[in-house]
């Protein structure tokens, strides 16, 4: 063997010995056959869930599950529609607070503020990420349902005339609060994509609008917010997949009633929150185990959903550059 | 896209202008002079103790090497060399009498009366050609049926309106790259300014549209007072009548267009106008 | 101001000075949960700190001493470290992959949006998974600390390999081809050249996935589970900081509170640490 590679290796000297192009080769064989493992991976996570919650989608339909309104672990009825809502009420109260203030905060970072205050206040806005869920939840638990139970009532009370948030009486963990929680946890990750996008506006655009005599907040609305929309859509659609996802927070500040709430300060469930509470004790209950399963099936199909869209809306602002 | 808020209503001045702008009056010119003008980024001196005068209705050439100072010292005179973190403006920069680094001058002010045209084509990516001609106008508040006797006027201004007027709800940036630079000229002078400064607006253009924004420039001049900067010394030649020739951020001579080409002062000068270095 | 300069009207002055304003605001708005998480975490969890508080396991009894957080710290430790074991090889592997092999072949492109989509999946969903693999399924036993790192390394995987490929792009071209150049083959060049020189950003990402790793909850609940005494041993039940938190807020018992803002402190401490130490480390590379 080493005689004939040396041999090969004077015929050819160009070509190298096969033995030295070894290393090369099992390189990219590694490499490669990781690549490969990623997606064979995530095609075995799907298919495995699929089979171990078909038992659940075989007794009550897929439609059945996703949609009846009834979810009562002592007679084996699971229809997951109080979770479903839970999980959207939530969200979306996380993107109408969250988003707005998150674009706010990316604006003035990257266009207002003073340059030096710009790294400390980027590294503040990450940490808000660094924060873990289960600190969240526990700050959520004692400090902010007692604390805000009072200007919730307030607020309920004064608009009383609005449906579903006004008129209520306010339950201690309710929706709105675990979309206060989710909304502070989304904040950096949206804000920090949408600092990104911002970065990408060319800085002739910026040019061309102030001089013409814009003013500051003129040029961010003629040349950096017209420009980064699409980017920004894909931020907010990003913070919902997290926002549907989050898991401990959510539970401890929920409520954990399986049912539909009738308002805003009612307490309620997310399908994430119920697999978290409920998993322990359906571990030998297989029908209960299986509706589990389902619902985090529910759950990786609707933050899939949710986070191609978004790509496809970050991708698109390359094709204005 | 609208100004909601702005309860600008036009001045008997304004109107005059408007008026004037629009006919074949000449409107009378304004002056712009820099008076020992310096400036930096961070510790580098670009720009250092620049005199020179810019006359009304005349288009003046700034010439020199790349890297020599003369897109800054355009820029100062705009005030957009402060948007630049870590730079700093010395001396003073005057439209007629008006000293335009005073305290109680606006920023925006002074960028509405004194316009600019970039090196590269930028038109607002996502507005339609309509829209990146309107959206100065609109800032102050213009709507409705004179915000498109403006954009068209300027259009009109630019040499662009017989060929975009049936595609005013295009995207802008669907026209080639000499249209483009046009629309930009439009939409530089949709604010009504009295003063154009042009960074190389040629710079990216094939020989053809180069030669169209010459003879917009030309055209130009009866209205505005026009600095130009460029690297290409037959541009100057061609289409400016005072030509400044600055190296190192120093301004080494100024003077009739047709002198610096043919005997300047400074030999300098000289050797760069006869293309011995730069 | 003379007739040459038409001053901005008030109204656009005062729209843009209000709009300034309410931006300055929303971003001061966006710190106060920051402040006040950290504030109150701090507040509480120091009442609860004590020798005694770290130093011995919980003890379960819902009277008299609870005990404190020993077999969490160890318990999160060592899972976090098995999971950075498994996920940092395999995602800065996956990375180099695309870098120097794949680039833009469709299948890279593959790849990289599902790994993009990982990113994505909720981590109780990777706890699911965990559990029916590797515990539903049988013949691996119950619940482990293993298998806890698995559903953490999960988690990490897309980070790590993210922003290693995000690093690894910033190596000069030039450096490569300079390597190339001199006749070494390619996985020497990736060995000399390319990992070391992307090293201290390698460095920053896989900390950041750690950090994050440290303070899940929920991949852990059914899998490597709940349990009071400390093991060093990665096949039994093993506990950890963020489910010892959970449990103990779920007790609504004062001293089990008490002890749930210190484990907190503690998780804080730690994972804060981590990301401030990924930053250092990020400002330190000399790629931009």
């Amino acid at each position: 063997m080493a005689a004939s590679a040396a041999a090969i290796s004077q015929s050819g000297s160009l070509r190298g010995s096969p033995l030295s192009r070894l290393p090369d080769r099992a390189l990219r064989i590694v490499l490669t056959a990781l690549a490969v493992a990623i997606l064979t991976l995530i095609a075995f996570f799907f298919i495995r869930l699929y089979v171990e919650a078909r038992p659940a989608f075989a007794r009550f339909g897929v439609f059945g599950f996703t949609f009846n309104n009834d979810w009562d672990v002592s007679r084996n009825v699971f229809g997951a529609l109080p979770l479903v809502v839970g999980t959207l009420i939530t969200a979306a109260v996380a993107l109408i607070i969250g988003v707005p203030v998150a674009i706010a905060a990316a604006l003035f970072v990257t266009e207002l503020c003073p340059r030096r205050a710009r790294g400390p206040l980027t590294i503040m806005l990450d940490l808000l990420a660094a924060v873990p869920s289960v600190v969240y939840g526990l700050w959520g638990v004692f400090v902010l349902i007692p604390k805000l139970k009072p200007a919730e009532q307030w607020v309920t009370d004064k608009l009383h005339f609005i449906p579903f948030i006004g008129g209520a009486s306010v339950a201690g963990p309710n929706y709105f609060i675990g979309g206060l929680i989710l909304a502070i946890m989304i904040l950096p990750i949206v804000s920090a994509i949408t600092r990104e996008v911002m970065a990408t506006v060319p800085a002739d655009h910026k040019e061309a609008a102030l001089a013409l005599g814009a003013t500051r907040w003129e040029m961010i609305r003629t040349a950096i917010l017209p420009y980064s929309r699409a980017g920004i859509t894909g931020a907010a659609m990003l913070g919902l997949g997290r926002a549907i996802g989050e898991t401990i927070a959510v539970t401890l500040v929920i409520g954990n009633a399986p049912r539909i709430g009738s308002h805003l300060f009612d307490q309620g469930y997310t399908l994430a929150a119920v697999i978290a509470n409920e998993f322990g004790e359906a571990a030998n209950n297989p029908i209960h185990r299986a509706a589990l399963i389902a619902a985090g099936l529910v759950l990786f199909v609707l933050t899939l959903l949710v986070n191609a869209a978004a790509r496809v809306f970050i991708n698109r602002r390359t094709a204005l550059a | 896209m609208t100004v909601s808020l702005s309860t600008h209503a036009e001045t008997p001045l304004e109107q005059k202008r408007r008026f004037e702008h629009g006919g074949t009056t000449m409107a009378a010119g304004h002056r712009v002079s820099l008076k020992n003008l310096s400036a930096w980024y961070e510790d580098q001196h670009a720009v250092k103790g620049v005199d020179l005068d810019f006359e009304p209705n005349k288009v003046t050439a700034i010439i020199g090497p790349s890297g020599c100072g003369k897109s800054t010292l355009l820029r100062c005179i705009n005030r957009m060399h402060e948007e630049i973190p870590g730079t700093r403006v010395e001396g003073e920069v005057l439209l007629d009498d008006q000293a335009l680094y005073s305290d109680a001058v606006d920023v925006t002010a002074v960028r509405r009366a004194i316009g600019m045209v970039f090196q590269k084509p930028n038109p607002f990516p996502t507005m339609s050609i309509f829209d990146n001609v309107a959206a100065g106008p609109r800032l102050s508040g213009t709507k409705g049926g004179d915000l498109r006797e403006r954009v068209e006027r300027s259009l009109r201004s630019a040499a662009l309106w017989d060929e975009v007027k049936d595609r005013l709800n295009q995207p802008g940036i669907g026209l080639s790259g000499g249209q483009q630079q046009r629309l930009c000229i439009a939409r530089a002078i949709s604010v009504e300014p009295e003063v154009v400064l042009m960074d190389e607006p040629a710079s990216a253009l094939d020989p053809a549209s180069t030669l169209r924004i010459e003879e917009l420039v030309e055209e130009l001049k009866t209205r505005y007072t026009i600095v130009i900067v460029t690297h290409n010394m037959q541009q100057a030649a061609r289409a400016s009548d005072t030509t400044a020739f600055m190296l190192d951020g120093e301004l080494i001579e100024a003077g009739p267009t047709e002198k610096i080409f043919t005997k300047p002062d400074d030999e300098r000068t000289e050797r760069y106008v006869s293309g011995k270095f730069g | 101001m003379n007739a040459v300069l038409r001053p901005v009207s008030k109204a656009r002055k005062r729209r843009d000075l209000a709009m300034r304003a309410s931006l300055g605001l929303a971003t001061a708005l966006a710190l106060v949960p920051l402040v006040l998480v950290l504030g109150y975490v701090a507040k509480r969890g120091l009442g609860a700190w004590s020798w005694h508080f770290f130093s011995t396991d919980p003890t379960g009894s819902f009277l008299g001493d609870p005990g404190g957080i020993k077999s969490a710290i160890l318990g999160t430790i060592l899972m976090v470290a098995l999971a950075t074991a498994i996920s940092v090889p395999v995602g800065v592997g996956v990375a180099l992959y695309l870098t120097e092999y794949g680039k833009n072949s469709w299948f890279a492109k593959a790849v990289r949006y599902f790994v993009d989509v990982m990113t994505g999946v909720p981590s109780i969903v990777f706890g699911l998974f965990v559990f029916i693999v590797l515990i539903l399924s049988g013949g691996v036993g119950g619940y482990a600390g293993w298998k806890g790192s698995v559903a953490l390394s999960l988690l990490m995987l897309p980070v790590v390999t993210r922003s290693a490929e995000v690093v690894l792009l910033l190596v000069p071209h030039t450096l490569r081809e300079s390597a190339l150049a001199l006749g070494s083959p390619r996985w020497r060049m990736i060995a000399k050249v390319v990992l070391p020189t992307a090293l201290p950003g390698l460095v920053t990402g896989s900390l950041l996935a750690v950090a994050r790793a440290a303070g899940e909850t929920a991949p852990l609940l059914f899998t490597a589970a709940i349990v009071n005494g400390t093991s060093l041993n990665l096949g039994q039940r093993m506990n950890s900081l963020p489910v010892q938190i959970f449990t103990d807020v779920g007790q609504a018992q004062d001293r089990l509170v008490a002890r749930a803002w210190g484990a907190a402190l503690t998780l804080v401490v730690l994972v804060l640490l981590l990301t401030l130490v990924a930053r250092y480390m990020s400002r330190r590379s000399r790629l931009t």
